[in-house]
């Protein structure tokens, strides 16, 4: 066969398989949108559900959602990024700290409903916290923690050796030149992979099921060891568990969850792209 | 009058030997050149005047280094105030992202030496010590890596002095330069030793000749001659020296 035409061909197939990558993403989007869009409306985000949920809007599970983000990113920020530059920059390689490393690895491999188990067993009986935020936000906080710490400690070692070496030479301690020179460089890095940990976080459903998830609250939550209601569930409910359920109220759950997720992911997309066009070296 | 008295220095990289029993003193306010064909040592004996070949694990070093007299391989010896005190640098040009405010300032900022117009006047003065204060005074705020190489590493020259060191060492610092900017920083080792204690390891005979008042050749991780610069290139001692110089060996 002609050797012009063998890569027409090949070119033409991985096209089509690229394609393939982005077709359902926008077909999905589609959908949603197409279906869920009737539903948006300003009472929809603010008023508290009624009729069995089949009427009024979704705002307590729009709040659980955004209380339990925050509360994830309270526990896996710190954690996270101090045990990241513990790693990166302190640790020599030991039994302990490839024990660590192993620990991370594992945590990144471990099923989200097993999340969701442990997460019953140790924060809401053992240490009775009960079902609550807390508790949920514990547990999507050690679930994000291996997404930030790779993606942290990605972003330490991309930071040239040269800076700490000048920082050295110039009567710096390593904790100053981490803090002046490495953690600065590094920050947009650290972010983007913070942002993407706490996107996972807020989009699942299987580890706040048992520790803060409610089916129906007809009150707000007023503390941190309340339950809330949050929309991954609260999709999971209405589209599962109650009958007579209004098709766009579905999708608009839906919408609201992707719209969130989506403009999170974009933002940053936005903060990496930004700063990588600042980097220089 | 000494500023450095290193003796019977060896330094290990691991099982092997890279410095044997160099010993050398190093005159304050006086340039001293190290030359040598490359991996002679000369580069990890500049390295172990200010203990940079710390962070190189699994090496070691014996013998001592009296900086004003106090060993500063002794146990217990602050290396991170040493490296205040013993500023370097690079043969890279290697300033941070950052402003050049930033980058001169970084060492200041960080020692907690000066804060507000006192930061402005050591930056100005450092910019000055290192002749780069004309050509970026209306440029301060703007990133430094837009600055020529040869301005580079003038800047790094001005950020290294911003912390008052008593001594630079300079590890090739003009072998990323082109001829011109070489001139500039060659005529700036010259004004800077009225003030500072400077050693500069270079590939470059003809630099040593220039810049420097004392010159020490090394070869095979020992130094082999040690002398006035003057009579190094005009009446080596050694014979290994004589061919080095001369263009016969190395």
């Amino acid at each position: 066969m002609n050797r012009h035409l063998a890569q027409e061909i090949a070119f033409a197939v991985l096209t089509l398989m690229a394609m393939m990558v982005v077709i359902p993403v926008f077909w999905v989007i589609w959908i949603i949108v197409a279906k869920g869009s009737s539903a948006i409306s300003w009472t929809f985000l603010t008023q508290m559900p009624h009729d069995g949920m089949t009427a009024g809007g979704i705002l307590p599970a729009i709040l659980g959602t955004f209380l339990l983000t925050a509360g994830t990113a309270l526990v896996a920020i710190p954690i996270g990024i101090g045990g990241t530059i513990y790693l990166a920059e302190y640790a020599r390689d030991t039994w302990l700290t490839r024990c660590i490393r192993l620990a991370i690895v594992n945590l990144a491999g471990i099923p989200s409903i097993v999340y969701g188990l442990f997460g019953l067993g140790l924060f809401v009986l053992f240490m009775k916290m009960g079902t609550s935020i807390m508790a949920g936000a514990l547990t999507l906080g050690i679930m994000t923690l291996p997404v930030v710490i790779s993606t942290a400690e990605e972003a330490l070692r991309a930071v040239p050796t040269e800076f700490r070496t000048v920082n050295a030479s110039l009567g710096g301690t390593r904790w100053q030149g981490i803090r002046m020179i490495v953690l600065p460089q590094a920050l947009p890095g650290i972010i983007t992979g913070v942002i993407l940990g706490l996107l996972r976080a807020a989009g699942e459903t299987a580890p706040i099921l048992f520790t803060v998830a409610a089916f129906f609250l007809p009150v707000l939550p007023r503390s941190p060891f309340d339950q809330t209601m949050a929309l991954p569930y609260h999709l999971y409910v209405i589209s599962t568990q109650v009958p007579g359920m209004p098709e766009e109220i579905q999708y608009g759950t839906a919408l609201v969850l992707l719209g969130i997720v989506l403009s999170m992911n974009v933002f940053a997309s936005v903060i990496r792209s930004y700063y990588r066009r600042k980097r220089q070296w | 009058m000494e500023k450095i008295v290193v003796n019977h220095l060896n330094f290990y990289y691991g099982d092997h030997i890279a410095l044997a029993d160099t010993s050398m003193s190093i005159a304050e306010h006086r340039v001293t050149a190290l030359i040598g064909p490359s991996g002679c040592g000369k580069s990890t004996f500049l390295r172990c005047l200010n203990r940079m070949n710390d962070t190189i694990r699994n090496t070691r070093a014996e013998g001592e280094i009296l900086l004003d007299g106090v060993n500063i391989y002794a146990p217990g010896s602050d290396v991170v105030t040493l490296r205040q005190r013993v500023g370097m640098v690079f043969q890279r040009p290697n300033p941070f992202p950052q402003s050049i405010f930033n980058n001169v300032s970084f060492g200041p900022r960080m020692l907690g030496l000066a804060k507000g117009s006192a930061l402005d006047d050591m930056v100005e003065q450092s910019l000055r010590g290192a002749a780069l204060w004309d050509k970026v005074k209306d440029k301060l705020h703007q990133d430094a890596l837009h600055l020529s190489l040869g301005q580079q590493q003038r800047l790094c020259i001005a950020r290294a002095i911003a912390v008052k060191p008593e001594v630079i060492l300079m590890d090739e610092p003009c072998s990323a330069l082109d001829p011109i900017a070489t001139g500039h920083v060659e005529e700036l080792i010259e004004s800077l030793q009225e003030h500072y204690t400077i050693v500069i390891v270079t590939h470059s005979m003809h630099q040593a000749a220039r810049v420097s008042n004392f010159t020490g050749f090394f070869w095979l991780g020992k130094l082999v001659e040690f002398d006035a610069t003057e009579k190094i290139f005009s009446r080596p001692g050694q014979k290994q020296t004589e061919d080095y110089i001369t263009g016969r060996a190395g």
